[in-house]
């Protein structure tokens, strides 16, 4: 007999894990019963599939992790050894870095979800910190993790971005040599760079993750109308507009899976390197310490940061310009933390927001995406002011939003969920 | 939302479906991941047939080859060797080479294609290290009986020149021998089958 | 907007090529199926560039698997390096007479996927006479290779055309669009300017394949992965569908 009998009245083996372990609770509280808003759409997918690619890189980087050599001298060609001698080892390897690419692009439109419908606002200010956090991480996972091929791009960016550090005013030359552990990019970096690719970054990242799904099913998952559907209760205490979890969004994200496969599997078994985009050319260059590429860029994923970062050409109130760069390029990334509280509006989503917030919007839209192609791009004074012009509109974005939500004209909210005719 | 007229049969079917569809991939995507602990081509490479050129054995002596990471040696027994083997067979646990520890091709009473050169792999069968070679004797450290063999430093274990072992040592079995042929009179291919026999 | 990331995905690689590719003299598409072409590459290699170029990273019996060569053909005709056919290709050189070129040749592995496929066919019809160099020739693909132009005894010799066309060219090989430079023949070589065409597209075809020898099966892997998907994929619609009648 059991000392304290479980709630959920089951019986042999399963109660028998109930009567000691909260499995019946977990699958019940997170997802059978587990009500989400019914309207959900397209941009919903996000979530879940970055929870896929999340699964999709560990394992496979398990499995690269078990022939790849942390080695200076021995890393570049051990990658070719898993890409030629070891079975199945390409395979195994284009998934890892389609994936990583795969990742920033899901999770790019997951977070742009968030800015469509307000999804940071109050009370989901900590699933946005969360996610931030994730963003970071993944962004200091991906670094890591493109240095070690040791080909000329993971060398030279590498470079490139450990000296960012070196801008710090008084600490930073001595920072850059701990941070190597050598007085150049050497074997003791890709060293500790594979340790914390594979070991520490991956329990932090995966710690967020549960931290962000935890606070989603404490206080629900918002909607593209943006309004609570908590505030409207059937008599046994379900949202009347929420749907439970499983079956109707597992059926619905298992579909959603298979659409992203189809395009993933495309990338991976017909254009891994993305024209170079996901696996830049000169990285099948073995690293070269004397020898930097003739044009280096980063990964796409990281260009519009970069053309940030090389935006900024003038010292401004006594502060180098480089330092600069390199507060533009970390404020680009702290300020999205802030956002729950940049947001005035009186309405969460797009949907019943004013004319300035959708432009507002729209110029953070394309001066993104215009970033990214600029970082790509050799700077000349031209490309230079249009990443100057960028990089004012990405930041004013942010700094103005307290202001132009504040007297932005909104429509009402409606009472309930809306649901598109012939769904 | 309503649970009217829902049909509970398509519903299990079109669940069963995916399902099995779902698990067929899983299946073939699972393959890549354990087939990838399969030797590399590397390690195949390395694995590969060793030609041992032997002219320059003498009568009596012994060489070591390295095949598949492990030694395979190569003696030149004397007619006297031979003649010898024989004689120590009632000390033995498999004179007649019963076990399969040999390719077909080499289950006689000398336990080698050729009766002057025994080809075998050098490690105990115990637990893997390499005895060392002993062909003197009498020794009386080996055996009363002894007529040159080898003795395993680790745990005592005992074989004669043919690599068959004694009784009352700890090695279960007679030593392996790898498949091979002889390409000429003194080249060895170790590795390989001879070109008219199975794999062993 | 489904459609429009569709699209755009499906629009990034072609303008990556657009961007990312700085102009060759010459274009040159690949054709790993034709298998007469790679054995023809490979053994052109073997014969021409293997005495100084390892290509390290591809073994013997991989590459006679691949193209279609049998064992006892590829140690009598292409294998001058190694004995063992698991071997990896490694180049007839000893590390000290490549002082003479004033450094190691370079492994030749990886440089069609470093370079791009163009790069290497260019490169290797670019070769024109110029005096003072060390060899007496120079590269347009590559200004001031240190490598001799090994099939110039097939190609011939050649000379850029002078003047500011020449200049321009020059240029062209930088960043430019890609059109054919102009070059004034000197001496005839053993073979005709179409042969020679074809043995540098043999080569750079070999060279493609052994810079991603599972390129051909990726390929075919993943026409069928993708066909079990859209299976996969269909079935989960159906299903997706049947529950969701129940949503209103």
């Amino acid at each position: 007999m059991p000392i304290v009998p479980n709630p959920y009245k089951t019986t042999g083996f399963l109660g028998w894990i109930d009567d000691r372990f909260p499995l019946t609770k977990m699958w019940k509280d997170h997802v059978a019963e587990y009500y989400a808003p019914k309207n959900f759409n397209f941009w919903y997918f996000f979530g879940s599939l970055a929870l896929l690619v999340l699964v999709n890189q560990l394992l496979t980087g398990i499995w690269l992790a078990m022939f790849f050599k942390p080695d200076a001298a021995l890393a570049f060609e051990s990658v070719e050894y898993i890409m030629r001698d070891v079975e199945w080892g390409w395979l195994i390897r284009y998934m890892h870095s389609t994936g990583a690419s795969a990742f920033f692009v899901v999770v790019f439109l997951h977070m742009y979800r968030g800015l469509l419908y307000g999804s940071y606002r109050q009370p989901r200010e900590l699933i946005w910190i969360f996610g931030c956090l994730i963003f970071l991480v993944l962004m200091a996972e991906a670094f890591m993790g493109y240095v070690l091929p040791w080909g000329q791009m993971s060398y030279w960016g590498a470079q490139v971005i450990i000296s960012l550090f070196g801008a710090i005013p008084v600490v930073g030359e001595d920072l850059v040599t701990w941070i190597r552990g050598d007085f150049f990019i050497a074997d003791a970096t890709i060293n500790r760079f594979f340790s914390l690719h594979v070991v520490a970054l991956p329990f932090v990242l995966v710690g967020l993750v549960i931290a962000h799904l935890l606070a989603l099913h404490e206080v629900g998952s918002n909607n593209p109308d943006g309004v609570e559907i908590k505030k409207h209760k059937d008599e046994n205490g379900i949202p009347k507009d929420g749907i439970a979890f499983h079956p109707y969004y597992t059926v619905k994200d298992i579909f959603g899976t298979g659409v992203f496969l189809i395009l993933f599997a495309f990338v991976i078994f017909f254009i891994p390197d993305f024209g170079g985009y996901f696996l830049e050319k000169p990285n099948f260059e073995p690293a070269n310490p004397m020898v930097t590429p003739e044009h280096i860029a980063p990964v796409w994923y990281f260009t519009p940061q970069y053309a940030m970062l090389r935006a900024i050409t003038v010292d401004l109130f006594g502060v180098p310009a480089k330092l600069w760069g390199v507060i533009v390029l970390g404020g680009s990334v702290v300020i999205l933390f802030f956002l729950p509280w940049l947001d005035k509006s009186p309405v969460k989503s797009i949907r019943y927001k004013g004319p300035i917030f959708k432009i507002a919007l729209a110029l953070f839209t394309v001066s993104f995406v215009v970033l990214g192609y600029l970082g790509t791009q050799p700077p000349t004074p031209g490309k230079t002011l249009l990443a100057q012009i960028g990089t004012a509109i990405y930041f004013g974005f942010f700094f103005l939003m307290p202001f132009y939500t504040k007297i932005d004209k909104t429509k009402p909210e409606p009472d309930r969920v809306t649901m598109k005719e012939g769904h | 939302m309503s649970n009217e007229g829902v049909d509970v049969g398509k519903r299990r079917f079109l669940t069963a479906a995916t399902t099995v569809v779902g698990g067929v991939g899983a299946g073939f995507a699972a393959w890549p991941f354990l087939s990838s602990w399969q030797p590399s081509a590397r390690a195949k490479a390395a694995g590969a047939p060793v030609v041992a050129d032997i002219s320059e054995l003498e009568e009596g002596a012994l060489v070591i080859f390295e095949w598949r990471g492990k030694p395979v040696w190569v003696i030149r027994r004397s007619p006297e060797m031979v003649e010898n083997l024989p004689a120590v067979e009632g000390d033995l646990r498999d004179p007649q080479s019963e076990k399969d520890q040999q390719p077909e091709y080499a289950r006689n009473e000398v336990r080698s294609i050729r009766k002057d050169v025994m080809v075998m792999i050098g490690s105990c069968t115990h637990l893997g290290c390499s005895p060392s070679f002993r062909p003197d004797y009498p020794a009386e450290d080996m055996d009363p009986n002894w007529k040159g063999g080898f003795f395993c430093p680790c745990h005592g274990s005992k074989f004669d020149l043919a690599g068959r072992v004694y009784k009352g040592v700890p090695a279960p079995t007679n030593l392996v021998v790898p498949p091979y042929h002889f390409e000429s009179d003194n080249v060895i291919v170790i590795g390989e089958d001879p070109a008219n026999e199975g794999v062993a | 907007m489904k459609h429009l990331l569709i699209a755009l995905a499906l629009a990034l690689p072609g303008m990556a090529m657009a961007a990312g590719g700085g102009g060759t003299a010459y274009k040159f598409d690949p054709d790993l199926g034709n298998e007469p072409s790679l054995q023809r590459g490979a053994a052109a290699f073997m014969n021409y560039c293997s005495g100084c170029h390892s290509m390290g990273l591809l073994r013997y019996n991989r590459l006679a698997a691949d193209l279609g060569i049998p064992e006892d053909l590829l140690q009598e005709n292409l294998m001058f390096t190694s004995d063992k056919v698991g071997a990896q290709i490694n180049s007839a050189m000893i590390p000290a007479s490549a002082k003479w070129f004033g450094k190691q040749p370079p492994d030749l592995t990886l440089t069609a996927r470093a370079r791009g496929d163009d790069w290497v066919y260019s490169f290797l019809k670019t070769f024109y006479v110029e005096e003072g160099r060390p060899n007496g020739v120079n590269n347009l693909t590559l200004p001031g290779a240190s490598m001799p132009h090994v099939l110039g005894g097939l190609q011939g010799w050649q000379k850029l055309k002078p003047a500011e066309e020449g200049e321009e060219h020059a240029e062209a090989g930088g960043h430019g669009a890609s059109h054919a430079p102009e070059f004034e023949v000197l001496e005839e070589g053993v073979l005709s300017a179409k042969e020679y065409d074809g043995l540098v597209a043999d080569i750079t075809n070999f060279m493609v394949y052994a810079a991603e020898p599972v390129k051909i099966k990726r390929k075919e892997i993943g026409t069928l992965v993708i066909l079990y998907l859209m299976l996969f994929t269909f079935v989960a619609y159906l299903l997706k569908r049947e529950f969701w009648k129940d949503v209103h």
